[in-house]
């Protein structure tokens, strides 16, 4: 294999639910690469199909029934079109998966140990003794203090905070090339929250694992990210470098987003803009521009017109689905800045 | 734990007071008749009818009657003598005992071990044909009551009176200490009437409980660990699915006394049930009192070791 080839490449990826009310669309055809020790965030608010986007890379969504299509390949092999049982060998063991509530993610009715050397024991050949001193070097590693009592604890007998390390050491446990966080730290306190980015980013450095970190809060991603994608209503309608990202984004909807988020240095006055209306309904999506209906600088023609990917003229990495000029973005948000 | 344990066997006991104080007052309100002229036969004198109500201190206030009859179950374990045939009840009991526990014990393990799988393998394959076809069974048998169900199955397997003679008919219960076999053959039929009731339930609980718990957000843990399949069901999901099922065992276990005296009497097994079904009818009341004393004790037993299991189950529960 290439060093150029990402860990991770996810081509045109559909995953539709078959309901009552009709077909949700909640993944619409998405394409992104994750290169080894690369960090990629995926931002969108609640609905906007980044949860399903996550779960279907270890195929997670085909309990739910989910209807995938498209390419998901990791190392050459493609896990759309993976068999369960040979999925199973990559689940927990290459790709490992840490998930927003930590309370409900873990068993409540197993210790927290037990839970970690199960994930140890699913794909290593080693004995229970040799399985839980791995787990308590493994819960030594996310933080845990006394690691070698607090392994027979219950999960309720832990913190929020501790659980989420807890679910992160399971994760870790052997060895992943690739961690997908999906809103890992939504769950948790302010404080705590950043204790877990700084894990997450530690132990990365540390283990040289790809991540893949899902979130509503561009906030999360700034800080650990080198790209990001922005997701609305199962697509990706802009993606770019962090650093561009922020500098200059170039769709109204990551404008929104980034508006929505509080400043420290702020003046206090500032008055944080919600973006107007809900996300759309993905069995029946908006025509034309998904997000005409909450642009503010929507025209009649974006109710027709569907806006594809394109990369910037002076930055070809920076990619976005607006149909608007790339002029009048620019003067859009320096104005509105 | 332990104070909780000794806390609940102390109500329990206290339970068992009230059961029998209020047997008692029933007993002796309900107009069944004048047990010494039950037993003084016809034609009695009035002479021999005070002798009799003598001897079963009958002629003493009822306050007294009631301290008598309270010391004596509670100090002594005397549970009186028959009206009809003065034995003592606690020997009666005794000698019936073993063929209840056979039945009961035997409905148990056939009520659970149906119930549950069936329930697991719906909820696993909801929709399907199979899950359509064994739910649709358990809403019959549910619906069936145990007596009608025991007629339907002599009717039709019995050795003597069935279309299809596999099993011994009514009557046909031995001991399991006299003939191991027999007592096994024997039993299957009452077993499958007795449990049939209960199983389609827990069936349909097992089935409702585990496609709630296969939603949980630990069983995707559980999946994308790359556990099998077989493992993320039974470790992960069946396990959490049996604890709600099992608070209601307790009281389930109740009714599974009130259902083995009406399996006792159809298919004419010689245990406790039939033995109160018998004494109602003859207004034998200190029969009727201790049969329904053992059911009071059985139920609050049962009841107590569920509720310490549960702990067990559930680390989040802690007695104090």
């Amino acid at each position: 294999m290439s060093m150029g080839e990402p860990l991770l490449r996810v081509e045109d990826l559909r995953v539709e639910f078959p309901t009552e009310d009709g077909v949700v669309k909640a993944v619409d055809g998405i394409s992104y690469d994750v290169g080894r020790g690369q960090t990629l965030g995926i931002v969108g608010e609640s609905g906007s199909g980044k949860t399903v986007a996550a779960l279907s890379i270890l195929g997670l969504t085909r309990a739910q029934g989910a209807r995938t299509t498209g390419r998901i390949v990791f190392e050459g092999r493609d896990l759309v079109s993976m068999g369960e049982a040979e999925l199973r060998k990559i689940r927990g063991n290459e790709i490992a998966m840490v998930f927003q509530d930590p309370l409900s993610a873990l068993h409540p009715l197993y210790r927290v140990g037990a839970q970690i050397v199960e994930a140890v024991r699913a794909h290593q050949d080693v004995s229970k003794a040799q399985a839980r001193k791995r787990t308590i070097e493994l819960l030594g590693l996310v933080g845990i203090p006394d690691p070698g009592r607090r392994v027979d604890d219950y999960p309720h007998e832990f913190s929020g905070g501790m659980r989420q390390r807890a679910m992160i050491a399971m994760a870790l446990a052997n060895e992943p090339k690739l961690l997908i966080a999906d809103e890992p730290t939504t769950a948790l306190d302010v404080t705590v929250q950043a204790q877990i980015l700084a894990l997450l980013e530690q132990l990365k450095s540390e283990l040289g694992m790809s991540i893949v970190i899902v979130t509503h809060d561009l906030g999360v991603v700034a800080e650990m990210a080198e790209e990001i994608a922005v997701m609305y209503a199962g697509r990706i309608v802009e993606t770019a470098t962090t650093e561009a990202l922020l500098d200059h984004p170039e769709h109204p909807y990551t404008w929104g987003l980034l508006r929505s988020i509080p400043t420290l240095d702020g003046p206090r006055k500032e008055l944080l803009t919600p973006i107007p209306g809900s996300p759309p309904s993905l069995i029946d999506p908006p025509s034309g521009c998904h997000f005409h209906p909450r642009c503010a600088y929507a025209q009649p023609e974006h109710a027709r017109i569907d806006p594809e990917l394109r990369p910037l003229a002076a930055d070809p990495a920076h990619r976005v689905a607006c149909l608007l000029g790339e002029a009048a973005r620019r003067r859009l948000w320096k104005e509105s800045a | 734990m332990t104070r909780y344990i000794i806390r609940r066997i102390l109500w329990g006991v206290l339970l068992l007071i009230l059961v029998t104080a209020l047997m008692f007052v029933l007993f002796r309100i309900l107009p069944a008749g004048e047990p010494a002229r039950l037993r003084a036969g016809r034609n009695a004198s009035p002479r021999v009818i005070a002798e009799i109500r003598r001897d079963l201190g009958l002629n003493k206030s009822l306050p007294a009657q009631f301290w008598i009859y309270m010391k004596e179950v509670f100090l002594h374990f005397n549970l009186g003598y028959s009206y009809y045939s003065s034995a003592p009840v606690r020997g009666l009991i005794a000698e019936r005992l073993g063929a209840t526990v056979s039945l009961t014990v035997g409905g148990a393990i056939v009520w659970l071990a149906t119930g549950l799988p069936v329930g697991i393998i719906s909820a696993l394959r909801r929709r399907s044909k199979l899950d359509r076809a064994s739910m649709g069974a358990a809403l019959v048998l549910v619906s069936a009551p145990e007596y009608w169900l025991g007629l339907i199955a002599l009717y039709l397997f019995a050795a003597d009176i069935g279309r299809l003679k596999i099993f011994p008919g009514a009557g046909s219960y031995v001991a399991l200490a006299s003939d191991p076999w027999k007592w096994l053959t024997s039993l299957i039929l009452p077993w499958l009437v007795l449990a049939a009731g209960s199983a389609a339930i827990y069936a349909r609980l097992m089935r409702g409980s585990l496609t709630e718990v296969m939603g949980e957000d630990y069983i995707r843990t559980a999946r994308a660990k790359g556990l099998s399949e077989r493992r993320v069901v039974l470790r992960h999901g069946v396990r959490a699915a049996i604890n709600p099922i099992m608070t209601i065992l307790a009281l389930d276990i109740g009714t599974l006394i009130g259902s083995a005296i009406l399996v006792e009497v159809v298919f004419n097994i010689p245990g406790v049930g039939q033995l109160a079904y018998t004494a109602i009818t003859h207004a034998d009341f200190p029969i009727v009192q201790g049969t329904v004393l053992l059911g009071a004790l059985f139920i609050v037993v049962a009841s107590i070791v569920v509720d310490i299991a549960y702990a067990y189950l559930d680390p989040r529960v802690r007695y104090s």
